[in-house]
């Protein structure tokens, strides 16, 4: 079965770098539109709201790059693509980019003819506990019972977490996260584990959300970020210098707000950062105000996770790892310079 | 002598007609009856009086975001502020009156046929076959002057509707001519017909729809952007045809070897045969089972959601994830299986109708 993965594997591989040789960004361009994988469904990643608009951290990372190139965030096709289709719709150039909360593996990155083009958030299994068990950490939770989708990875990572903290613990294992969420509900089991941006939905759809609070730990590395087919570096730069700028944007304090401000400032580095001095955009085969737009239409990273999936959203999910290197997080983007 | 006078008939005991009466017939009429009656009165009780309070009683219809669902019940303001996203998908809102053109005429095509007496029928009859689809087309996506609305953006009812009506309509003339093919005396033909049929029933619908959407476009050029609807579209009307024409020869074979036969020494050719005599009575005797593969069809549709595209039931759960809207999802399914419960419905309805108007007799 592994074989015969593999080998389907490189036989996209081969037929994608065979099949798509045109320059994305000159088809971008032409089309005056970008056309952008997204998810069919995942809150504060990408979901329509009741006016049928595209809303979510994925979707308006998708906005960024429309920014970027076209210089307006609204020229987007949205694409919504399962989980199982996401990849090869790229690689048969469906759509330009994908921004569908995909993991960044080993495997995608080296077998399947793509590449990553950085990290929009990081994310990991973590703990819904309900609040009466008056727990705060992860490494309290020796004997309790655990409601898991079975099957799926979370399910490895919750055995090996236990058995490396010399705890123990018994699974209630469900079929779909439906389920999961009910057997929750009903006090089937103690604590519920996913990945944790969804833990916070989850929450959500409890009849009592407030009595479930999401434990800090995560136990599993599931970095999430946008991709690209391989084999177009021009535009491999684009889609990565894009969130690298959005990341840049939040240190450098430039938001939607001020953005306009911000290009009569003296900063030599937020000069740059606009377009004001320096050809920054020209070495991307951009306009020189690409990061302009990006900021000014869509907003700084922090700016878009606080509305999308923070504390300006239902979901309310803290910072933590995705907070910027500078206030104790791990999202680090190199100068634009 | 005392004159005879007539008693005056009097009406029924009170306790033998009426609504009583019915009740002590059928409900009543002895022990285990009337337990059965109470028991199932009980179960109704039990079930029906929850739920139509949560869904009428205190529920809430009225209203823009969830603050407004404050009774406790049904918050049906989750459906009625996604209405239109529901039933266009992401159409866009300034175009509405095209699908809704294309709908309402589609709707006097088919009352146009089926009221009895009305006159050119011949001529509506062939305008729907050729005429209609190109409108239908031509409305929906666009040419002739009117914007292009590219497929991605259909979604909803209305993207439920196009692929069943299409399904059908091109899968019934397929299915016919695969079914007289499978019965063909020249081995060619039926043998294509006959790995044809069994290939595509042998494959589950989600294997075609996965193979359209996921493999194809491997094998085309690059940049060839062959329509994810199309290719979803060409898969359903493969897969419904083979089904199509197995209903078709189980009409064929129902029909007795005289009447294949009679036709034969008239002197009949092929063609005539089929036209004249058997398929006429062939189709008649199949209609349940026509009916029960387009009904299952219509339902079928909803399986696209696996590729992507979002037909109504797609798009109730994708606004079950908008994070504004989270924990509604009795709502919203039970909103989509009342869609599709008119539409099969009426389906059904429509069949018994046709059934009873082409009724000559035979039936037993």
């Amino acid at each position: 079965m592994k074989k015969i993965a593999t080998i389907v594997g490189a036989a996209m591989a081969v037929t994608a770098a065979a099949g798509v040789n045109a320059s994305t960004l000159d088809s971008v361009k032409n089309r005056g539109a970008l056309q952008c994988g997204v998810s069919d469904g995942l809150p504060g990643f990408s979901a329509t709201d009741s006016a049928g608009r595209w809303q979510g951290l994925d979707a308006d990372f998708c906005r960024a790059v429309a920014a970027a190139v076209l210089g307006d965030a609204e020229k987007v096709n949205f694409v919504s693509l399962t989980a199982t289709e996401r990849f090869t719709a790229l690689q048969s150039g469906e759509i330009d980019v994908l921004s569908r909360n995909s993991t960044w593996t080993l495997t995608r990155d080296a077998s399947l003819g793509l590449n990553f083009a950085g990290v929009n958030y990081y994310d990991g299994q973590g703990f819904l506990v309900s609040k009466d068990l008056g727990v705060d950490s992860a490494l309290e939770l020796d004997g309790a019972s655990v409601c898991i989708q079975s099957g799926t990875t979370t399910e490895l990572n919750l055995a090996d977490y236990f058995r490396m903290n010399g705890m123990s613990y018994e699974p209630v294992l469900y079929d779909t996260s439906d389920q999961t969420t009910a057997g929750f509900e009903a006090g089937r089991c103690d604590i519920l584990t996913s990945d944790q941006s969804q833990l916070s939905a989850l929450r959500l759809q409890l009849s009592n959300p407030d009595a479930a609070v999401v434990l800090p730990e995560i136990i599993s590395k599931e970095p999430l970020g946008p991709v690209v087919r391989q084999g177009d570096d021009v535009w491999f730069n684009i889609v990565k210098w894009t969130l690298f700028a959005k990341i840049n944007a939040e240190e450098m304090g430039i938001t939607t707000v001020n953005a306009e401000e911000m290009l009569s400032s003296d900063d030599p580095s937020v000069q740059r950062f606009l377009g004001v001095s320096g050809n920054m955009g020209e070495l991307l085969n951009l306009e020189n105000n690409w990061a302009y737009n990006i900021v000014k239409q869509v907003g700084n990273y922090g700016e878009v996770f606080e509305r999308t999936v923070g504390k300006g959203s239902p979901l309310n999910i803290e910072r933590g790892v995705n907070a910027l290197w500078t206030d104790g997080g791990i999202q680090y983007a190199p100068p634009v310079r | 002598m005392e004159k005879f006078t007539p008693i005056e008939s009097r009406p029924a005991p009170l306790v033998e007609v009426g609504i009583i009466g019915w009740m002590r017939r059928n409900l009543f009429s002895s022990i285990p009856n009337t337990l059965v009656t109470l028991f199932t009165a009980y179960m109704l009780w039990i079930v029906l009086v929850p739920f139509i309070n949560w869904a009428f009683i205190s529920s809430d219809w009225f209203g823009t975001s969830r603050e407004d669902c404050s009774s406790g019940g049904a918050c049906w303001v989750f459906v009625t502020v996604r209405w239109n996203l529901f039933m266009y998908g992401f159409y866009p809102e300034d175009s509405y009156w095209r699908p809704n053109l294309a709908f309402i005429l589609l709707i006097v095509t088919i009352a146009w046929l089926s009221i009895p007496n009305l006159p050119f029928k011949k001529w509506v009859g062939i305008a729907a076959i050729t005429v209609y689809p190109v409108v239908a087309y031509t409305l929906l996506y666009g040419g002739f002057g009117l914007e292009v609305i590219p497929t991605h953006r259909w979604g909803g009812l209305m993207l439920t509707l196009v692929l069943a009506l299409i399904g059908i309509v091109a899968a019934i003339p397929i299915g016919i001519l695969l079914a007289l093919g499978r019965r063909s005396e020249m081995p060619v033909i039926k043998m294509v017909c006959v790995i044809f049929i069994e290939f595509w029933r042998g494959v589950p619908l989600i294997t075609i729809l996965f193979m359209a959407s996921v493999m194809l476009p491997l094998f085309f050029a690059g940049g060839t952007d062959a329509d994810k609807l199309m290719r979803a579209l060409i898969g359903i009307i493969m897969f419904q045809s083979a089904y199509m024409a197995e209903v078709v020869r189980g009409g064929l074979q129902a029909l007795s070897k005289g009447q294949f036969e009679g036709a034969d020494a008239l002197g009949l050719s092929y063609w005539q045969k089929m036209n004249l005599v058997v398929l006429p009575q062939a189709l008649k005797i199949m209609i349940p089972g026509i009916v029960n593969t387009l009904i299952s069809l219509f339902k079928d549709t909803s399986l696209i959601v696996i590729i992507g595209l979002l037909d109504v039931l797609g798009m109730v759960r994708q606004a079950l994830s908008d994070p504004a809207w989270l924990g509604y999802p009795a709502e919203g399914y039970l909103f989509a299986a009342f869609m599709f419960w008119i539409f099969c419905f009426s389906m059904s309805r429509y069949s018994i109708y046709l059934e009873d108007r082409l009724n000559t007799g035979h039936r037993n």
